[in-house]
């Protein structure tokens, strides 16, 4: 090999660019039609239920006008709910894809290290012990996520950085821990505030309003730009810190502004729905499968997350007479996916 | 492509906690030439490598990247004049070869600008130099050590860098794909004077393949110069601890050395 054949790098050239152009228009393809079908589910969910209405009566309401019967079931109602039901599939989708991505582990979600069992228990003192507004709730469980987060952290963390099975055990460990004090607390609790604590064990969209759904409305609307603009850093931590130091990749800054980012987003998410189960472990390994190794499937697990909860939602309420918690379908959906992804993660590694 | 860039490192001490791992170390990179650094194991090779492309904070002195201290610089800045391919790198699962050399467009991108023509080119051209073009579309997964080091190396050389580290290129591959990488390398060096430093197991590749060999024993330096002048009977025994040989190579004259273990050296002639 001397130096390189002008006739051969013109032919790798076109190759290169067609593969970039082919990968370019799948990852497209993709996110289209995920975010088409969020789109169609959640119109869905505001038409359908105990009554139907027309795709008019919806439109009308949406646009503002007083539509007999429509305005309740559908504007306050249903509207509500599904919008909750998207935002917070965004969010749980969103943060666990990261931490999965970032840590390079399906497990490593941050529902089964338990980040969002320290929203849970922040969240069940807030309303049960010292009964605050909502958006102290919010605030409090933020807090709380990013705290038992760094926690983890630091405690995963050994001499020449964080080793992450070693993370993610330690993260099971607090998260059974913390579930202990959310069942601490909802056992000291006066029975008519059990309904609204329940949301704290499985997640439940019942009585969502607009008011309570503010602070996660205004944390993704800020944080998802943050998160799709740390993509590209991600991606090249995807390759191993050191790959990704040597690419110009300022990497310890990177992963900590990657973790407030998603804890925010999960524990905004966690506040205004609660722990809906196994969205966010769910969302990233069925969203990378979808779109196939071209590149990074954060935001396609943040719309497959949305679609999830949409979906399961629609089920928990109208599929089975009794209306669900949303959290009892997606977990019955979560722990098979989760003993599939163990034994296969035997077999090859499993990276997301 | 004429290289002017020149790496340094001036009493250079590194340590990962309590524990001191290199001290005062001066080691010049000559520039346009094969570097090769050798050490017996947890002799400090990896780190001093690392600190020198930045990944590690230094205790005390610096590395000189053109005369500037490489830990004031921004990594991005380090990451267009200088690349490294660490020992594990890890390939997204299912990823495909054109994309993950892509990778190496990283340094070249700012915060808003997108992936242009040049960076296409530059892929390309990192997959004819390593002979990986045929491999372009196929997923890094299914291929073999070999391919998958030469497709490693085609990353790092899309980052377009004059500097190339590398530590251990060779681990894990069998001896003919062990020659083919150490040949790309010589190739890089050869046809676009590009200057490359790698630590490298093998004595006697080592000597073959290097121009500068630089002789490391516990976090010092023990010798540096010519192959033939620094790979002696004595040197191998300090740094190693090894009771040994070192013959001319007859294809080429270089020092090859041959390792006297306990039960096999008596079947030796004396000389």
């Amino acid at each position: 090999m001397t130096a390189v054949q002008p006739d051969a790098l013109a032919a790798t050239l076109e190759a290169v660019t067609a593969g970039r152009r082919r990968r370019g228009r799948r990852r497209l393809l993709v996110h289209l039609g995920l975010g088409l079908a969020v789109v169609v589910v959640f119109w869905l969910s505001l038409m359908l239920g105990r009554t139907n209405y027309p795709f008019s009566d919806v439109l009308m309401v949406i646009l503002g006008g007083d539509v007999d019967g429509a305005s309740f079931t559908v504007g306050t109602l249903r509207l509500p709910r599904a919008g909750t039901g998207l935002m917070v599939g965004l969010a749980f989708g969103l943060a666990g894809a990261t931490f999965q991505t970032m840590l390079r582990n399906p497990l490593a979600s941050p529902d089964v290290i338990g980040i969002s069992s320290g929203a849970s228990a922040a969240a069940v003192i807030g309303i049960l012990v010292l009964a605050v507004s909502p958006t102290t709730v919010s605030v409090m469980a933020t807090a709380a996520a990013l705290a038992t987060a760094f926690a983890i952290y630091l405690l995963a963390f050994k001499q020449g950085g964080v080793a992450n099975t070693r993370l993610i055990l330690i993260g099971i460990g607090v998260a059974s821990m913390l579930g202990s004090v959310v069942s601490y607390v909802l056992s000291g609790a006066a029975a008519w505030d059990m309904q609204v604590a329940m949301r704290w064990l499985t997640g439940n969209l019942n009585g969502a309003t607009w008011e309570r759904t503010l602070p996660l409305l205004l944390a993704v609307v800020l944080l998802t730009p943050v998160l799709l603009y740390l993509l590209r850093d991600l991606e090249a931590i995807r390759l191993g810190d050191q790959t990704a130091a040597a690419l110009g990749v300022p990497v310890e800054r990177v992963r900590v502004l990657l973790i407030v980012v998603a804890v925010t987003l999960m524990a905004f998410a966690t506040a205004a729905a609660g722990p809906i189960a196994f969205v966010a472990f769910l969302s990233g390994p069925i969203a990378a499968r979808i779109l196939g190794p071209v590149g990074s499937p954060v935001l396609a697990s943040g719309l497959f997350g949305a679609l999830l909860v949409l979906v399961a939602d629609f089920f928990a309420q109208y599929a089975l007479g009794t209306r669900f918690p949303v959290g009892v379908i997606t977990g019955a959906l979560g722990a098979p996916f989760l003993i599939y992804l163990l034994v296969r993660s035997n077999r090859s590694g499993g990276s997301l | 492509m004429s290289n002017a860039h020149s790496l340094t490192a001036e009493g250079l001490g590194l340590g990962y906690g309590e524990r001191t791992v290199v001290e005062g170390l001066d080691l010049p990179i000559p520039p346009g030439r094969i570097t090769v650094v050798v050490g017996a194991n947890a002799c400090g090779k990896s780190t001093i490598l690392k600190a020198m492309s930045r990944l590690l904070p230094v205790r005390s002195g610096s590395v000189l990247l053109d005369g500037k201290s490489i830990h004031a610089m921004s990594t991005k800045e380090v990451a267009r004049t200088l690349g490294l391919l660490p020992q594990s790198p890890i390939a997204p699962e299912g990823i495909a070869v054109a994309d993950l050399v892509g990778r190496g467009r990283h340094p070249h991108q700012g915060m808003l600008s997108r992936w242009t023509s040049d960076d296409d080119l530059a892929v390309a051209r990192a997959l004819q130099v390593t002979g990986t073009a045929d491999l372009a579309d196929r997923s890094v997964d299914e291929l073999s050590g070999g391919q998958r080091q030469r497709v490693w190396i085609a990353m790092v050389l899309a980052q377009q860098t004059e500097l190339l580290l590398l530590d251990e290129p060779t681990t894990f591959l069998d001896v003919t794909h062990q020659i083919e990488v150490l040949d790309l390398l010589t190739d890089l060096n050869r046809d676009f004077g590009t200057t490359i430093v790698m630590v490298l197991h093998d004595l006697n590749l080592a000597a073959r393949y290097a121009d500068h060999l630089v002789a490391i024993k516990a976090g010092g330096l023990y010798a540096a110069g010519e192959p033939s002048a620094v790979l002696t009977e004595t040197c191998v025994r300090d740094v190693f601890g090894l009771d040994n040989l070192v013959v001319p190579d007859p294809t080429n004259g270089k020092p090859l050395v041959l390792p006297l273990g306990r039960h096999h050296a008596a079947a030796l002639p004396t000389s």
